[in-house]
């Protein structure tokens, strides 16, 4: 199945371009965007990670190493398009849009960090896994129905597609002919556990064929081939042609969390050896002329004072509001849980 | 043409919950109807029969044999403009949906700070006694009515039916609708044509009494009144509560009744251990324990999976059992 199924990429390892009836796309312009948005989560996810290590932020999901599926997906689609993430997607919703500060209070334990930015369709990143398939394939069916073009993406890693819910979400999508891209990124660990254990299938991309479903293994590293099958599958669904299941093969450079230590399973100096996507794309930049240094510190500096001010922001945010625990269980709160609240809060005074 | 008024028919349950389901498929264009052979089969109880061929198969939905699949699938729509009313086939099959009920369906409002709401009806026959086959007959009301975010609804009249459902469907947020197999054609009852609904949350005397409060949902409120006619020869008054709303509970009407009475029997087909009439015992415990003349009785299935039907009438409460425990509290 790797030969029905090849890694499709425009760039190797080294940056230089591989499709060559891809080169005229590769602008400047577009290079520059796509460095832009992965250096800008970069840099969140480096802060994060420190953060948590002083006790400042709660446990951490990070995807350094992921950075080009993230964002190669994200910014291919539009502001009215549906995302449905994983706790390890907030790359790509920072990218589709979603408010930096409301996503450092999601690692920080608050529920404000759930909310979707205004005008964005972003749901709360799903914890269990595989669940937000059918929501994602539901949201899409949903814009069908209403006869517009807008889509909806399901984030999910390879761990995912040994769930049940994976397995229905496809089958309601190819069933409904849904306008949903599922977007796998196959990182090779479920967080321990090593693909060749997960599944015994070669590929993820081949599970589509059961489902008579389109779909594309593609290299997950290289933001080129992740940004152009992207739109390819996007221009499908928008136009009735239904869902599409990409498998991006990519590497999570660290650990599952902060609470995980990857050392325990695997070589970590060898899997720092792959290449990084961004190094991979800086690379194509150079060969290209595209890379000005002071062009690239000067968008650096301003990722480093973007975080560093949402960090802020994010520490000065208002106390947590006890109201909170109980108001928005239902839209209308039963007289039962107002009691339980009132004797909670009057107990203390409040 | 004048709108008649008042205009009724005599209906079953099941009549009574298609009547609900064609009033607001006409009202509501968001609604949907999805679900394992709801379609051209109207439902394996024959609840959405006709629905297809009048509203036709775009909402009126047969779908992949996949509960979780409907289920999580409807949490899409629900966020996106429409409302799914989703049939599990029998409470006994929503298991492979808990996941979702349990992490998103039930969460989602207060994971999102009311950005988005589930506005969905999941339907599904409960209950024992109709000789069905292994698993079709569970009560396992209780892993829903502990489960924060989800409301739970189980009429036990044709009448309730149809009103609970329409405010079901009407509720912005996620309501689980149980049918009772056993009351489905027990009997037929006067039903409004027009739209009205019956408030959820809110429970129905449905016999007064003196002595002895029975509490009891769905099919266990015919095994309740029975008991109370035959107590009544014994010269015990009975009063009947049909809870009718599982969650949230309507605390004022079984306190008011527990206070007036000083007894209470709960009867329930869920297992004892877990089951719901504990958190009725709690209520009650917390409203009237000092107008209590005796503890509390409850007659309910017993701590064993549901029978084979061969020893369904050993597990279900009777009105025999029910009697006894009426007894037992009247002669504490």
């Amino acid at each position: 199945m790797e030969t029905e199924f090849p890694i499709y990429r425009i760039l190797d390892d080294a940056g230089q371009v591989t499709d060559t009836s891809k080169t005229d796309l590769l602008t400047k312009d577009l290079s520059l965007a796509l460095f832009t948005h992965m250096n800008r989560i970069r840099t969140f996810d480096r802060k994060a990670i420190n953060l948590q290590r002083q006790g400042r932020l709660g446990t951490y999901a990070p995807f350094e190493g992921q950075e080009a599926a993230q964002v190669g997906s994200a910014y291919a689609l539009q502001d009215k398009d549906w995302v449905f993430p994983t706790y390890r997607d907030h790359g790509a919703t920072l990218t589709f849009g979603a408010d930096m500060v409301r996503t450092f209070l999601y690692w920080n334990g608050r529920v404000e960090g759930c909310v979707p930015t205004d005008e964005l369709h972003i749901f709360p990143p799903a914890v269990p896994i595989a669940t937000q398939i059918p929501h994602a394939v539901g949201a899409a069916w949903a814009e069908k129905r209403k006869g517009s073009t807008q889509v909806a993406v399901a984030y999910f890693g390879d761990g995912a597609t040994s769930e049940g819910d994976f397995h229905e979400g496809m089958n309601f999508a190819s069933v409904f002919q849904a306008p949903v891209i599922l977007f796998n990124q196959n990182n090779g660990y479920a967080i321990s556990v090593p693909i060749q254990k997960q599944m015994h299938s070669e590929t993820i991309a081949q599970k589509a064929l059961a489902y008579g479903m389109p779909s594309v293994r593609i290299d997950g590293n290289d933001v080129f081939a992740v940004y152009f099958t992207m739109q390819k599958a996007l221009e499908r669904a928008r136009s009735g042609g239904g869902p599409t299941l990409i498998e991006a093969v990519t590497w999570r450079f660290g650990a599952h969390t902060t609470a995980d230590d990857p050392s325990k399973y695997r070589d970590q100096e060898r899997s720092r050896d792959r290449v990084d996507p961004l190094e991979r794309l800086e690379a194509f930049m150079k060969e290209q002329g595209f890379y000005d240094e002071q062009e690239i510190e000067t968008i650096r500096s301003r990722h480093q004072e973007e975080v560093e001010a949402a960090v802020k922001t994010m520490e000065s945010f208002p106390p947590p509001d006890v109201n909170d625990l109980f108001d928005h269980t239902f839209a209308t709160l039963p007289d039962d849980l107002v009691r339980q609240k009132t004797d909670y809060l009057t107990a203390r005074g409040n | 043409m004048a709108t008649p008024i008042n205009r009724q028919t005599e209906m079953t349950l099941v009549q009574a919950v298609t009547d609900a389901l064609r009033t607001k498929l006409t009202d509501d264009e968001t609604t949907l109807v999805l679900g394992e052979d709801v379609g051209k089969n109207g439902g394996v109880f024959r609840a959405t029969d006709g629905l297809q061929e009048e509203f036709g198969e775009d909402r009126i939905i047969d779908t992949p044999l996949s509960e979780a699949g409907i289920v999580g699938t409807s949490i899409g729509l629900a966020v996106n403009g429409f409302k799914p009313i989703v049939e599990i086939q029998f409470l006994g099959f929503i298991y492979p949906a808990y996941e979702q009920i349990m992490t998103h369906v039930s969460r989602i409002r207060m994971r999102t700070m009311g950005r988005y709401g589930v506005p969905m009806v999941i339907r599904a026959p409960y209950g024992a006694g109709i000789r069905a086959p292994e698993i079709h007959s569970d009560s396992t009301e209780a892993l829903f009515t502990s489960m924060p975010g989800l409301k739970v609804v189980c009429p036990s009249t044709p009448y309730d039916a149809k009103g609970l459902l329409i405010a079901a469907i009407e509720d912005p947020d996620p309501v689980l609708f149980l049918e009772s197999m056993r009351s489905y054609r027990a009997f037929k009852e006067p039903v409004p044509s027009e739209a009205y609904t019956v408030e959820i949350g809110k429970a129905k005397c449905v016999t007064e009494g003196q002595d002895v409060t029975l509490i009891a949902w769905g099919a266990m409120v015919q095994v309740a009144q029975k008991a109370a006619t035959e107590a009544a020869t014994r010269g015990v008054s009975c009063e009947v509560i049909d809870l009718r709303t599982l969650y949230p509970l309507d605390r004022e009407t079984i306190a008011a009744s527990v206070q007036k009475t000083g007894r209470a029997v709960i009867i329930h087909e869920a297992q004892a251990m877990g089951g719901l009439g504990n958190d009725l015992l709690a209520l009650i415990n917390d409203t009237s324990f000092l107008y209590l003349r005796a503890p509390v009785a409850r007659v309910t299935g017993f701590d064993v999976p549901v029978p084979l039907f061969a020893l369904e009438d050993h597990y279900i409460p009777t009105p025999t059992r029910v009697l006894e425990a009426i007894q037992r509290t009247v002669d504490f």
